[in-house]
């Protein structure tokens, strides 16, 4: 029988839920890592066996860990991310100049084409890329030496690269978003790079047309149509039909468009998830009530998500990576909160229940559909 | 001259070198941060970056040294670590610095 994993990084450590393909009944394993914030985990798609976990601590530095037995076992591999040649400077917050420093990996993205190379998104904003398993770790620099690069400067949580978007078919095409500089393209395997910006207003910046400086939270896309790209920002929910040449708003009738997470359906290419968040300062839903929103038209229309979420009194935020799909045939959605639930629907969310309710805050959500 | 130097290293990091208890070294020459540290990521590479910064090689900012009832944190990495330390009878102690509340 099919079964389904979700790989949870919390800050505290990391778990791994185990069920079905019913989703109903779960098993816990963890807390992997003690102690340390795991701000990431996700599995190799050609090995499912594989799974990469980004381990860190304000004390000891970043580590990776691999496992190549679906998660009952880890071992510590390459955490070597040095950039590439003389790094260079940044904004900081205060307008001056910051030479570029590697804080911590805040996403890993395993190939799509090759089970050996994972690609990695770390703070100060850079891509690095591993052939082997996570042992060695090269920086794309291309990125980071890209023209704006001086511009870019961090937002609340730092300078991250946190989303990497692979094109299904063509190896070459890559996205990535930084905050808070931008959404970024490849059509050559990193070695040049375009801001894909256009259309994006921001009114935090004074030139809301800027080629870069855009808080980007996370973008996804549904592999049968590529081209069309979905972007939650700090504010706005956005959809290109370009492969980021343009965008257009989706907010629609949205209670708030601010929010971190958003996932298309693993069979729909035009539905779409979001959680709509109060504001960038109120990091919690409207009204104390944890709802997730699905628009079936690719943005614009959307419905509220409410049964076996908590409709009152709720103050939990959902991040960035915490949200994720499955692939069975009845598509799953999966969430993570700032209150230690991880709530799950196996019926594309017309109805949840929370898998585990106390866990450390959740970073990452991620889902492997076993076969 | 040298000997063997005895390294206490927090929890976090036993856990990832996957020992138990104390740590033993040998250490060729008069014991040093720099030397000690040397020889103990020679032993478990894993904690290569942990401790120091593998670019700059400098003490991470929530990791203190500690011996013989001293802070060392602050001393130059080349500066002798007290004879105690160096003779085995006082440990090397690797501490994570109080913080986060």
């Amino acid at each position: 029988m099919p079964g389904t994993r979700v790989l949870v990084g919390t800050r505290k450590g990391a778990f791994v839920l185990t069920s079905d393909e019913r989703r109903v009944d779960w098993t816990v394993q963890g807390p992997l890592f003690p102690g340390w914030e795991v701000h990431h985990v996700k599995a190799s798609p050609l090995n499912p066996d594989r799974i990469y976990a980004a381990q860190s601590s304000g004390w000891f530095g970043q580590l990776i860990q691999r496992s190549d037995d679906g998660g009952a076992s880890f071992t510590p591999v390459g955490n070597d991310f040095t950039y590439d040649g003389v790094p260079g400077e940044h904004q900081w917050y205060d307008g001056t100049l910051r030479p570029w420093a590697f804080a911590k990996v805040w996403h890993l993205e395993p190939s799509l084409f090759d089970a050996e190379t994972v690609y990695a998104g770390v703070e100060d904003a850079a891509l690095f890329r591993s052939q082997d398993g996570g042992g060695s770790w090269a920086e794309l620099s291309g990125l980071r030496r890209h023209d704006t690069g001086p511009q870019w400067q961090p937002g609340a949580g730092g300078l991250c690269l946190h989303t990497i978007l692979q094109h299904p078919t063509d190896p070459d095409r890559l996205y990535v978003a930084i905050s808070a500089a931008g959404a970024f393209r490849t059509s050559d395997r990193g070695v040049t790079w375009q801001p894909i910006n256009k259309g994006l207003r921001s009114g935090e910046i004074p030139d809301q047309d800027s080629e870069v400086g855009h808080c980007v939270h996370r973008l996804d896309l549904h592999p049968a149509r590529p081209d069309v790209l979905y972007m939650q920002k700090h504010w706005d929910v956005m959809r290109s039909l370009d492969a980021g040449d343009s965008w257009h708003e989706v907010s629609g009738n949205l209670p708030t468009d601010f929010g971190f997470p958003i996932s298309v359906h693993a069979h729909e290419p035009e539905t779409v998830y979001v959680v709509p968040i109060t504001s960038d300062s109120h990091h919690f839903p409207p009204d104390g009530r944890l709802r997730v929103y699905r628009s079936r038209t690719g943005g614009q229309q959307w419905e509220a998500l409410t049964n076996g979420l908590p409709q009152s009194d709720c103050y939990v935020n959902v991040l960035r990576d915490a949200m994720a799909v499955d692939q069975h045939e009845s598509c799953g959605v999966y969430f993570g909160t700032s209150g230690g639930q991880v709530y799950a629907s196996a019926d594309s969310g017309d109805t949840w229940a929370p898998i585990v309710r106390d866990l450390p805050a959740v970073m990452s959500v991620e889902v492997q559909t076993l076969p | 001259m040298s000997g063997s130097v005895r390294v206490v290293l927090p929890a976090h990091l036993r856990a990832l070198a996957a020992v138990d208890g104390d740590v033993h070294l040998d250490v060729v020459g008069t014991p040093t941060q720099q030397s000690v540290l040397d020889a103990l990521e020679a032993r478990f590479p894993v904690l290569v970056g942990t401790i120091r910064d593998r670019g700059t090689g400098l003490r991470r900012p929530f990791v203190r040294f500690f011996a013989c009832g001293q802070d060392l944190s602050h001393d130059a990495p080349d500066t002798a670590l007290p004879e105690q330390v160096g003779r085995g009878a006082e440990p090397f102690l690797v501490v994570g610095a109080m913080a986060g509340g």
